[in-house]
């Protein structure tokens, strides 16, 4: 456990050198494309959180992520243009405030797909939240006001009180505490009894509920959550990117997602995060050195999965000998 | 090849004046997906373009995937890392939306080939923003006004269900005047034959859609299989039957009535040597308008560099762009106050070939020197 | 009236495209359990290889042929180099893996046939239209279509229920343990199936290449309507994808062609355009949400 807290405390500081190290080299991206994939490994371990830890396994998931980032874009929209939402709700650039609003959304919308997802299990669980994502999609695109498929343009990052958040290094900043936070948040939650049964829900169901317990409603309330995780990644990724369109909620998002956190390690803490930045930073990497960068990224792909069970973090435990 | 073409150009660029190196250009555009042949296009043309204008360049190329995220990400590699103070290349609005902000935030210059969404081309205009394509509108309102011209009353208007699509039938319907019936379509739909019943229905004097890509080889086809092709005549704007489409649709699209900027015979010294260097260059490869456009902006970009001698000094190189100090491929150009192109616009029939194929013949100039309706906003 | 006949026919032959997708689709998912994101790839791969030989022969049949062959070969490959390891691992893994199987067919259709579109048309014989009803014409080239999608609708029907290997397909759905006990050649079984259900989807890419554009990346849009319709029909049973996809391509086109006019009555013109597209658009999702909150295993489950 020591030996544990040591190395995620050596993690972070390694990440927070980030932006000093990027200036050093020139290589100045690297705080983008290190900001972008903690944003999504975010967006991945909420999904883990119900597909590793419970086993629900949502194929809609960048619907959240996508609602979560609207939230941000229209709020920043009707400040900008002196408008009110529904004609009643002002505009806002304020960081606290959007946030919340975009993580309450997420779980609003999460509990209405939720609630009748669960009734269905298995591959018709995985269809019907795909099909609940496809309905938020093309309700988004046909939004005129907010620039329909084109999305919106968030000129100006969201502000927080007392830092200067057009600084790259200080947005970045802000990115991994949220980060930082939500994954010992994440730890917490998986270690509490409430993540003890949505684990002994996965193992078996059928025993669960014979101790009396409500599976459906703690399942919901897990999906709930994670939703709500996915909406705050997707607030933070419009104000790191400064635009929210509808590819956020698009159906290969969700697959992106879930390949993720399968390449990191299903069930796992850390697996969604190193799962997001391997992806990341593999794309990145070569669509520099090849227009035809998908070919040797599902070559990659498919022999990762062939030749691991388990993703990164398995693999890597091998390489380590075994010491777990 | 490339290696080639960028060896003789920095040759020529030895006669002019001395230069320390070739200017860096940054170039994202979509590669990848159904859409990559665009982006290829756009590639091309610019290099072309570049090459013409004799100016000393290195390009830096990298796919989009469509994707605003990946071209963001991109775009903040270019202009911190790299050093980039141009940039070119973006096919679709939505991009463009989200990388143009960044370059014109981070100091540079951003030369639209294609996509110009109103957003930029009204309040949010720029000094460092400038578009060689058209203004989004612009393209249909020359469909409509050809429609007008045609004589014809009453139309049925297909676009997909989105920002352009809307767009495409408003700005048709503005030029036209006449009674519309509007058809939106779905956004990946493949299959039209609910439209082409619908439409049957209808029997409108003319039918103008707005599908660029898969989608117009789609809808084409299926006009000639569902037998209105002949029948009800056709106006299409120049994203929906670009030289590409008509090769894989043959002879499906000849009859249709197109309206463009540019077309591959207009007699002019710089389209004619745009078509002798892409044949030359690409022979397999259709040229089509978006490659033009690309080529224009090469000619602007390169004669902008000649004029400031490379990007050393960015106000030089903003006032020389702004100049438009250029041999267009398409004869007439200027930029309007917001700085997007103010030119003419064609009618153009297709027609077959010898052998065949369907061929794109110039008619008749039906607009001339007109810019867009958003400039009005624009106050720089 | 007519319109609506004409719509009718639109729907059926929409249906049996996805029938041919569907059915090959759930019978890997009902025998070996393996969600195969990659169907559409094959699909691909009939439309480009048919295409092809097409444009080169000038013969619309021996494209066909080819587009049967080539789909078939690229099945049983993927048979034997991937989906073989995959069978005893869970869905995430088999999502990972075909996932990345698109990448690999999408990037390599890329490099071999470039990224322009490729040129198709009908076959002489099947290019103009029937008059099939007073003042309705309609393409012989769909009702073609529609005769090969019900054809093989009813030789699936006596390949499943008259014959041995139909048999073992059925208990293979309906119980996989089982056909394994019972010391059938089990990776055979599996190999046949993928390669026919790849057939299939061959097919129905060469069927819709006269109609669509043949373009890289074809597939991955047609997908996930086959999903819905898999999933609809209930996972393993073909019985029930017919149905589904009949169902579905009808409801889908009818929605789309009269949902914006009934909107219309209601009220003005571009606001029920836009939303009526809209809602079309999200039809087929709705209409499995709907399917699976009565039925959630869907209509004709299997026991699994």
């Amino acid at each position: 456990m020591k030996r544990e807290n040591l190395l995620l405390l050596v993690v972070f500081i390694l990440l927070a050198l980030v932006p000093f190290a990027a200036e050093l080299t020139g290589q100045s991206s690297w705080i983008k494309l290190v900001g972008q994939a903690l944003i999504y490994g975010m967006a991945a371990a909420s999904l883990n959180f119900i597909l590793g830890y419970g086993g629900m396994v949502s194929f809609g998931h960048a619907a959240f992520f996508g609602i979560g980032g609207y939230v941000v874009g229209m709020l920043y929209h009707h400040f900008d243009a002196g408008t009110l939402f529904l004609g009643f709700i002002p505009g806002t650039d304020q960081m606290l405030i959007t946030l919340p609003a975009a993580i309450v959304a997420a779980g609003l919308a999460a509990a209405l797909v939720g609630a009748l997802s669960l009734r269905t299990g298995g591959v018709q669980f995985i269809m019907i939240t795909l099909a609940f994502a496809q309905m938020f999609f093309f309700l988004f695109i046909s939004l005129k006001t907010y620039g329909g498929e084109d999305g919106i343009m968030v000129r100006r990052t969201n502000s927080l009180p007392g830092l200067n958040m057009k600084d790259k290094a200080t947005l970045y900043w802000v990115v991994l505490g949220f980060a930082a936070a939500y994954y010992l948040f994440l730890r917490r939650l998986v270690q509490s009894s409430f993540g003890q049964i949505i684990a002994g829900i996965r193992q078996n169901e059928r025993r669960m509920a014979a101790m009396g317990i409500s599976t459906y409603r703690y399942k919901l309330y897990a999906f709930i959550l994670s939703g709500m995780g996915a909406g705050l990644a997707g607030a933070l990724m419009v104000n790191f990117l400064r635009f929210a369109s509808p590819d956020m909620m698009h159906w290969s998002r969700s697959g992106e997602l879930m390949v993720m956190v399968i390449l990191g390690g299903v069930g796992t803490l850390a697996g969604p995060f190193i799962g997001a930045g391997a992806l990341f930073t593999l794309e990145t990497m070569l669509a520099r050195v090849t227009e035809h960068w998908m070919l040797p990224v599902g070559i990659l792909l498919l022999l990762v999965v062939l030749t691991s069970k388990g993703g990164l973090m398995a693999l890597a435990r091998k390489i380590m000998g075994g010491t777990k | 090849m490339k290696r080639l073409l960028t060896t003789a150009s920095l040759l020529v660029a030895m006669a002019v004046p001395a230069y320390a190196d070739g200017t860096k250009i940054g170039v994202i555009t979509t590669l990848s997906g159904p859409a990559g042949y665009l982006g290829e296009q756009i590639r091309d043309g610019l290099m072309l373009g570049l090459d013409a204008s004799g100016a000393p360049y290195e390009l830096v190329v990298e796919d989009d995937g469509r994707d605003p995220n990946t071209g963001v990400q991109v775009a903040d590699r270019m202009l911190n890392e790299e050093g980039i103070k141009v940039m070119t290349g973006i096919v679709f609005s939505n991009v463009s939306g989200a990388v143009v902000p960044e370059a014109l935030d981070a100091g540079a210059i951003y030369v639209s080939p294609n996509a110009a969404p109103s957003p930029l081309a009204g309040e949010k205009c720029n000094p460092n923003y400038f578009v060689v394509s058209w203004q989004n509108d612009s393209l249909h309102e020359a469909s409509g006004a050809a429609a007008k011209k045609l004589g014809y009353k009453t139309a049925v208007a297909l676009a997909p269900n989105y920002q352009a699509g809307k767009d495409a039938i408003a700005g048709f319907s503005r030029e036209f005047g006449g009674e519309v019936t509007e058809i939106y379509t779905g956004v990946e739909q493949s299959d039209f034959a609910s439209e082409m019943a619908q439409i049957r229905d209808k029997a409108p004097e003319v039918v103008f859609q707005f599908h660029p890509g898969g989608q117009g080889i789609a809808f084409l086809k299926q006009y000639q299989q569902a037998g209105h092709l002949g029948t009800i005549p056709m106006v299409l704007s120049e994203p929906s039957y670009d030289a590409v489409i008509l090769k894989a649709v043959g002879p499906a699209a000849i009859g249709v009535t197109g309206t463009t900027h540019w077309n591959s015979d207009f007699d002019n010294e710089s389209s004619k040597a745009l078509v002798a260097a892409w044949a030359a260059a690409h022979p397999d490869v259709p040229l089509t308008t978006y490659a033009q456009q690309a080529y224009d902006t090469g000619l602007l970009i390169g004669s902008a560099l000649n004029k400031a001698g490379g990007d050393g000094d960015m106000a030089a190189l903003q006032a020389a762009m702004k100049a438009a100090d250029f041999a267009s491929s398409r004869g007439s150009f200027a930029f309007g106050a917001n700085q997007h192109p103010v030119q003419d616009w064609y009618l153009t029939a297709i027609e077959a070939d010898e052998a065949g194929n369907p061929k794109i013949v110039t008619k008749e100039k039906i607009r001339e020197a007109v810019g867009d309706v958003y400039a009005a906003n624009c106050k720089m | 009236m007519i319109l609506l006949f004409e719509q009718l026919l639109n729907g059926l032959q929409y249906g049996v495209t996805l029938f041919l997708l569907a059915a090959g689709l759930t019978l890997i998912f009902g025998i070996m359990g393996v969600i195969n994101l990659a169907h559409g790839a094959l699909y691909m791969v009939g439309a480009f290889a048919a295409s092809w030989v097409a444009i080169q022969t000038g013969s619309f049949w021996g494209g066909l042929l080819t587009g049967l062959v080539a789909s078939g070969i690229a099945g049983i490959v993927v048979e034997l180099g991937v989906m073989r390891r995959l069978y005893a691992r869970d869905h995430l893994d088999q999502v990972l893996a075909t996932f990345a199987l698109i990448l690999i067919f999408n990037q390599t259709t890329v490099l071999i046939f470039g990224r322009q579109p490729l040129f198709t048309s009908t076959p002489e014989v099947l290019s103009g239209s029937i008059e099939i009803l007073p003042g309705l014409p309609y393409p012989t080239y769909r009702l073609f279509v529609i005769a090969v999608g019900l054809a093989v609708a009813i030789g699936l029907y006596f390949l499943i229920n008259k014959t041995r290997v139909g048999m073992l397909v059925r208990a293979g759905a309906s119980n996989r343990q089982m056909v394994r006990a019972l010391g059938v050649n089990i990776q055979g079984l599996y190999t046949a199936v993928f390669g026919l259900g790849a057939l299939l989807a061959g097919l129905a890419g060469v069927m819709a290449s006269p109609i669509v554009s043949v373009q890289v990346g074809m597939g991955d849009e047609i997908i996930l309507a086959t999903f819905v319709v898999v999933v609809i029909g209930g996972v393993g049973s073909v019985k029930g994808a017919f149905v589904a996809a009949i169902a579905l391509g009808m409801f889908d086109t009818m929605l789309r062609a009269f949902l914006p006019a009934t909107l219309q009555q209601v009220m003005p013109g571009p606001e029920a355009q836009a939303l009526g597209v809209g809602i079309s658009s999200m039809g087929i999702y709705l209409m499995m949400a709907l399917v699976l909150l009565v039925r959630p295993r869907g209509l004709f489950a299997g026991r699994g």
